[in-house]
């Protein structure tokens, strides 16, 4: 990053907020005129902001690779970047100011499931079009949104049954208690039950909390054989210091950690011994594809402490954008669903081949089974290939034929038609 | 599981309820009770704690000079604010709250901005001991004792030193105080380092155990208030007490229902509490004695 852009980012995070104009690598040939703008709201600050500073920087790497290339049809391609702040009612805030004032053409936003949930009806009411590039529970059927993110069917469907043959079938749920810790602890108990086991307990703790003696006992009283850990945000990662600290000992899976908050770089070792989780891409995955991203984003950002999976997710993202728009020959959200509805956009990522599913417009992965050793280093003892979003399409969300903008769960699934 | 087991786990689970809610409560209490400010970058003060202990620890210093070291820069940053800011703001309780609020922020962000989104933790040390069929993290005991010597500590310096005598003395009477001669700016001074440094002692004493991110003082917040308005304006009278009565709170419904409720416990003890003993728990005491 150079100096100027540096300092710029300091003054705007002061300030809170963010405008990267068209100077971002642009392109002596392009016309600075007329820009595709890509809205980007991700939490640059506050109880996120660890996971997710990395998203921002990998769209504009993505961006400075486009412009650099020659824009998007001709056109370069601006960002316009505010802090959210980890706030949910930033995002209904800033979600209002991109799409009514600065006029963005698409938006990539936000981290946390609520966060999510509280912007998407403004996506609807205005009409607009956004990608959110995470990890999540699951679910939204909705025609204004494209999840670039791996989902339960994917993180939970592969890394649950593998778990309860490795271990045993008494599992144990802690997770964050809103909606996405209680929609995944949902996915938790349905897989665990297919498979013949049990659930020994569960518990949801508020985002926030940081003292988890008394978690730690309950976990120890109810005898797991291992530990799903489904927990947001850094107050809520002191758990695994704690933990090991009392020697809990058990071994744990997750789909949030690692992958997104690089626990087993922060803490020290043993504290993550034995965790598993299944992640679309992390940095130590050893692929020729993965290795060039990640020295890509070294040289362009030497200071950032880890580059995780919804860097990728963000950076793949802006690549699928512009191949969407290309094809369409627009960037109207109608004229790029028609393109998704095709089924072949798909594209070669730092994870490998990646799909948009047309009727959930949700994607399809690979899965890495990261473990942790003591030492803390990843090893990865399984990847499942090409693993499709398939659930909302077989439970009855097909965005090609209607457009309900609405979340499912097993327990709330789509309407029977 | 025997009787043994089930009460040293409850024993447990209070003592560590105790020490959080005493470690994070002493320094506001000490700057709310003695000099009237609520000082709302307390928060900031326990992570300026937490990231100095956590620095010379990965400096090399072994981790209780980690710890004085960050209880020590919380002090001075303490006299600092209070010299820059505080010092002159006495006469306006209210706007002390809109200055340390607005110190709280450029904290938070300022740390953001210049030490990262996140800092490496230094690990627990000494281990884990086992009873029945459960194990325990031994510096959970280390912290119980480390909230007990720090009520036992500031006992000791207010009611048996004369900086404790001059410090009750300004707050008693000020002017009474400054026209025998005690430099009461000083005095207050003293009195918002000891606060802050106290913070920062509660920083550096979790900071093997927490996550380090620059919003890490948030965590403390809530429990930090909640004890100091149940215990009300004296540190010895109110916040010891207010600590035990809250950790019972805490860590049975907490064993009963899960962290949700003992929150939500602590929340309606201190409705109770205010709707009762508006002066929280000490003023109650006072009252009783005059």
């Amino acid at each position: 990053m150079s100096k100027s852009v540096l300092r710029g980012l300091r003054a705007a995070a002061l300030t809170g907020t963010l405008v990267l104009g068209s100077p971002l690598g642009s392109h002596p040939a392009l016309a600075a005129e007329n820009p595709i703008k890509l809205g980007v709201l991700e939490d640059q600050s506050g109880d996120f902001a660890a996971a997710t500073i990395g998203k921002v920087h990998a769209i504009q790497i993505a961006a400075e690779e486009i412009n650099k290339a020659g824009g998007i049809m001709g056109r370069p391609l601006e960002l316009v970047a505010y802090d959210t702040q980890s706030d949910n009612t930033r995002y209904q805030e800033f979600m209002r100011r991109v799409l009514q004032r600065d006029k963005v053409d698409v938006v990539f936003a936000g981290f946390s499931s609520a966060s999510r949930e509280a912007y998407r009806p403004i996506v609807d009411q205005f009409n607009g079009f956004a990608f959110y590039n995470n990890q999540y529970e699951g679910g939204v059927c909705d025609g204004h949104m494209i999840v670039t993110g791996a989902v339960p069917e994917q993180q939970f469907s592969t890394l649950i049954p593998y778990m309860m043959e490795k271990y045993g079938k008494n599992v144990y749920t802690l997770a964050a208690d809103y909606n996405f810790g209680q929609i995944s602890a949902e996915w938790v108990r349905k897989i665990v039950k297919e498979n013949g086991g049990k659930m020994a307990g569960e518990e949801f703790i508020p985002l926030g909390v940081s003292q988890f003696s008394q978690s730690i006992q309950n976990i120890q009283k109810a005898k797991p054989d291992f530990v799903v850990t489904l927990l947001v945000g850094t107050a809520q990662a002191s758990y695994y210091e704690q933990a090991a600290s009392a020697n809990v000992n058990l071994p744990m899976a997750s789909s949030v950690n690692v992958g997104q908050g690089y626990e087993h770089k922060r803490f020290k070792p043993p504290s993550l011994k034995d965790m598993f989780v299944t992640t679309n891409y992390i940095e130590e995955i050893d692929s020729p594809k993965g290795k060039k991203f990640y020295a890509k984003f070294k040289a362009k950002f030497p200071s950032e402490p880890y580059v995780n999976q919804e860097a990728e997710n963000s950076y793949l993202a802006v690549y699928l954008y512009k191949q969407m728009v290309e094809r369409a020959k627009s960037t109207k959200r109608e004229e790029i669903r028609k393109v998704i509805a095709l089924g072949d956009v798909c594209m070669d990522a730092p994870e490998g081949k990646v799909c948009i599913d047309p009727k959930s417009q949700h994607m399809s992965h690979t899965i890495y089974l990261a473990k942790v050793g003591a030492d803390h280093s990843i090893s990865f003892p399984k990847v499942w290939e090409d693993i499709k979003p398939y659930w909302l399409g077989e439970a009855g969300c097909d965005l090609t034929k209607k457009d309900p903008m609405a979340q499912y769960t097993p327990s709330n699934p789509p309407p029977k038609p | 599981m025997d009787i043994a087991t089930h009460v040293f786990s409850a024993l447990y689970q209070f003592g560590d309820a105790f020490a959080f809610l005493v470690l994070s409560a002493c320094g506001l209490a000490v700057i709310f009770g003695m000099m009237g400010v609520i000082n709302l970058a307390h928060g900031e003060f326990i992570m300026c704690g937490a990231y100095v202990t956590a620095a010379t620890v990965h400096a090399g210093l072994p981790l209780p000079l980690g710890i004085l070291a960050g209880t020590l820069v919380s002090a001075l940053v303490g006299v600092v604010v209070e010299l820059a800011v505080i010092r002159h703001l006495y006469d306006r309780p209210l706007d002390t709250i809109v200055a340390t609020w607005g110190l709280s922020l450029i904290a938070t962000q300022g740390t953001l901005i210049m030490v990262g989104s996140t800092m490496a933790g230094v690990g627990t040390p000494f281990g884990s001991f086992q009873v029945g069929d459960y194990s325990y993290s031994i510096y959970r005991i280390v912290l119980f004792c480390a909230a007990l010597g720090v009520l036992a500590a500031l006992y000791a310096l207010f009611n048996w030193t004369r900086f404790g005598v001059l410090a009750r003395a300004t707050i008693q009477v000020p002017h009474m105080a400054a026209a025998l001669g005690v430099d009461t700016r000083l005095i207050y001074s003293l009195t918002f380092a000891c606060g802050a440094g106290l913070a920062g002692l509660a920083g550096g004493l979790y900071a093997p155990t927490m996550t380090l991110v620059p919003t890490m003082g948030a965590t403390f917040i809530m429990e930090a208030f909640v004890t100091v308005v149940i215990g009300g304006a004296d540190v010895f009278l109110g916040t010891a007490p207010a600590g035990g009565v809250l950790a019972v709170v805490k860590s049975v419904m907490t064993s009963w229902q899960g962290q949700l409720f003992g929150q939500i416990g602590l929340l309606v003890a201190v409705i109770i509490v205010v709707r009762v003993l508006p002066k929280g728990i000490s003023g109650f005491v006072l009252r009783e004695r005059t």
